[in-house]
């Protein structure tokens, strides 16, 4: 560790910590007290029209069936998508893995793509790829003898079409990561389990999905807290439609706040979401603790 | 290959099912690619084709010459490259400072940073559009390239690689003469590379890619981002699959070439990221 004049240091971390200071503490701290006041496109023009309405924003939020719905719409999409998507991850993953797989890095290739496209060009792309009566997807079902669906059209089909969109852009993040812990695992497990007479499922229960666990840990918290904030999927897709069967907690918030300039009720929409995903990670690291003083 | 006859056709099997996949994953691209050099009308045919029957650009030439795209493909390009140089500076000399000096409250602000990643941007949009909209910066780069200056992560990325330079190079530097700055500049920053361009790719792609803060700040439409622009498109020409899927190409085109030009740097980032457990 080098020491040096605090000046020095000073002008090594200002420019960040300054940046983050006003970009984003401080406007923690607004959010939080706007989310008490009635700010609107009144106070917009003059700031000295918003008026503090302690908890009043709060008590609405509890009422408003739209935010109800919005939520629950968000909660659908985290706890299929995400569940979906690392379980195609870890699916894509092993076989990857599997030592029989010629040519790895062109599959690799392959399916990690989605995830460095743009998120709202491949929903432009998917919205016709769902179209009724155009569209490949129900024409690769109709080889099924599925009937045409319509997708975005159908506010019971609408989350089931965002949700298989999301799970295609995003399972190739996880399915990296997943890829470098299964390299990880070291190959003697494996050995003296078949040694043992241990079959394939029984060698992924034993040793690769234990062995995974940490992997696992962080994959599941990234996946929610990314899934958390569905929003340009709905917003280009179905504008939260139809019949708000799309409508995500932060597309409601981005309404509230910069469509319909309700900066108030939008920081207190903030707030509550930011309190859901806090009590979640919260849980999700009391689970890993627990998990980890289980021995074996 | 003949010797385990189960093996081999375990391995047939696994072939077939992977080239199966990829096709699906890669069938979208496909798909968007073909319309995007199809007449207007071209795509809404069923059977839908995967490979369009005569090519034209018309659709590309009807973007640029009419619907601006030129311009909001420039506008992504500068703010992407702007936001990246910018924070690969501010993001290392803070990433500097945590992995080399010694100073009291480190650990401590340290943790804090750390901790309050956890905060979801949108937590502060509103504040900060507020703040943007007093200092006359909604519409210029600057409402993008201002709070996206630093980023946490980055910082903490970079300094967890710096501590890795050991501290007697910095000292012999310091005993030759050099200045803090120096040594920060000529001795860690080249020696820190392969962090500085696995978060370069990632501050590019993540800034081309970005939609919500632009969709807020940019509300004149010169100042669209392609994102931006792309699902404004969307509104006036639904009806006009052709048209929307050459606009899809130009926004994808420009992160795939990169990537694809640096994917060792890119893959390297998420496992930085994903194995810092």
């Amino acid at each position: 560790m080098i020491r040096t004049k605090n000046s020095v240091i000073c002008f090594f971390l200002a420019p960040s910590l300054g940046a983050l200071l006003i970009f984003f503490f401080l406007p923690i701290f607004a959010s939080f007290l706007m989310s008490f006041t009635d700010f609107d496109i009144y106070s917009l023009a003059n700031l000295q029209r918003a008026r503090f309405i302690f908890l009043q924003n709060y008590i609405m939020l509890l009422q408003d069936p739209l935010f109800w719905k919005a939520l629950i719409n968000t909660l659908y999409f985290v706890f299929v998508a995400g569940p979906l998507s690392i379980l195609v991850s870890l699916l894509a993953a092993l076989a990857l893995h599997s030592k029989l797989l010629k040519m790895k890095s062109l599959f690799r290739l392959a399916l990690f793509m989605p995830v460095v496209t743009t998120l709202v060009a491949v929903a432009v792309v998917w919205r016709y790829l769902y179209h009724p009566r155009f569209g490949p997807i129900n024409y690769l079902l109709s080889f099924l003898g599925i009937q045409p669906i319509d997708w975005l059209g159908n506010p019971s089909w609408a989350m089931p079409a965002i949700i298989l969109m999301a799970v295609w852009k995003n399972f190739g993040y996880n399915m990296m990561i997943f890829l470098a812990g299964l390299q990880a695992i070291p190959d003697y497990l494996y050995e003296a389990a078949r040694l043992d007479g241990a079959n394939w499922f029984q060698q992924q229960r034993h040793i690769t999905l234990p062995q995974l666990w940490p992997t696992m840990f962080f994959v599941i918290i990234i996946t929610v807290i990314g899934y958390f904030q569905l929003f340009a999927e709905p917003y280009v897709m179905t504008q939260g439609g139809p019949l708000h069967a799309t409508l995500s907690i932060v597309l409601y918030l981005y309404q509230q706040g910069f469509r319909w300039w309700r900066m108030g009720y939008a920081a207190s929409i903030a707030f509550v979401f930011f309190f859901i995903l806090f009590v979640f990670v919260m849980l999700q690291m009391a689970v890993q603790r627990k998990q980890d003083r289980v021995p074996g | 290959m003949f010797r385990n006859p189960r093996r081999t056709f375990q391995a047939f099997l696994l072939h077939l099912l992977m080239v199966g996949v990829s096709a699906l994953t890669l069938m979208p691209f496909l798909w968007m690619l073909s319309a995007s050099l199809m007449p207007a009308g071209g795509a809404s045919t069923f059977p839908p084709r995967f490979f369009p029957a005569d090519i034209t650009l018309e659709q590309y030439r009807l973007l640029f010459a009419r619907l601006n795209l030129g311009r909001f493909f420039l506008n992504s390009l500068i703010l992407a490259l702007s936001v990246t140089a910018v924070s690969l500076l501010v993001n290392s000399m803070a990433g500097f400072a945590f992995a080399k000096y010694h100073f009291r409250a480190k650990r401590h602000l340290f943790a804090i940073l750390i901790l309050t990643m956890i905060i979801p941007g949108q937590v502060t949009m509103l504040p900060v559009f507020l703040l943007l909209k007093k200092m006359g910066l909604l519409n210029t780069y600057f409402g993008i390239i201002l709070p996206g200056m630093t980023s946490i992560f980055g910082i903490f990325l970079i300094s967890q690689y710096m501590k890795s330079i050991p501290d007697s190079l910095i000292e012999a530097a310091r005993m030759d003469g050099a200045s803090d700055f120096r040594i920060y500049w000529s001795i860690v920053l080249p020696l820190s590379s392969p962090v500085l361009v696995t978060l370069a790719l990632f501050t590019f792609m993540g800034t081309w890619n970005d939609f919500l803060w632009p969709l807020i700040v940019m509300t004149k439409q010169d100042m669209y981002t392609l994102p931006v622009a792309l699902a404004n498109l969307m509104g006036e020409h639904a009806q006009d699959p052709e048209l929307m899927m050459a606009g899809s190409v130009i926004t994808i085109l420009p992160v795939l070439v990169v990537f694809l030009a640096l994917q060792k740097f890119y893959i390297r980032g998420i496992l930085l990221g994903g194995l810092k457990e």
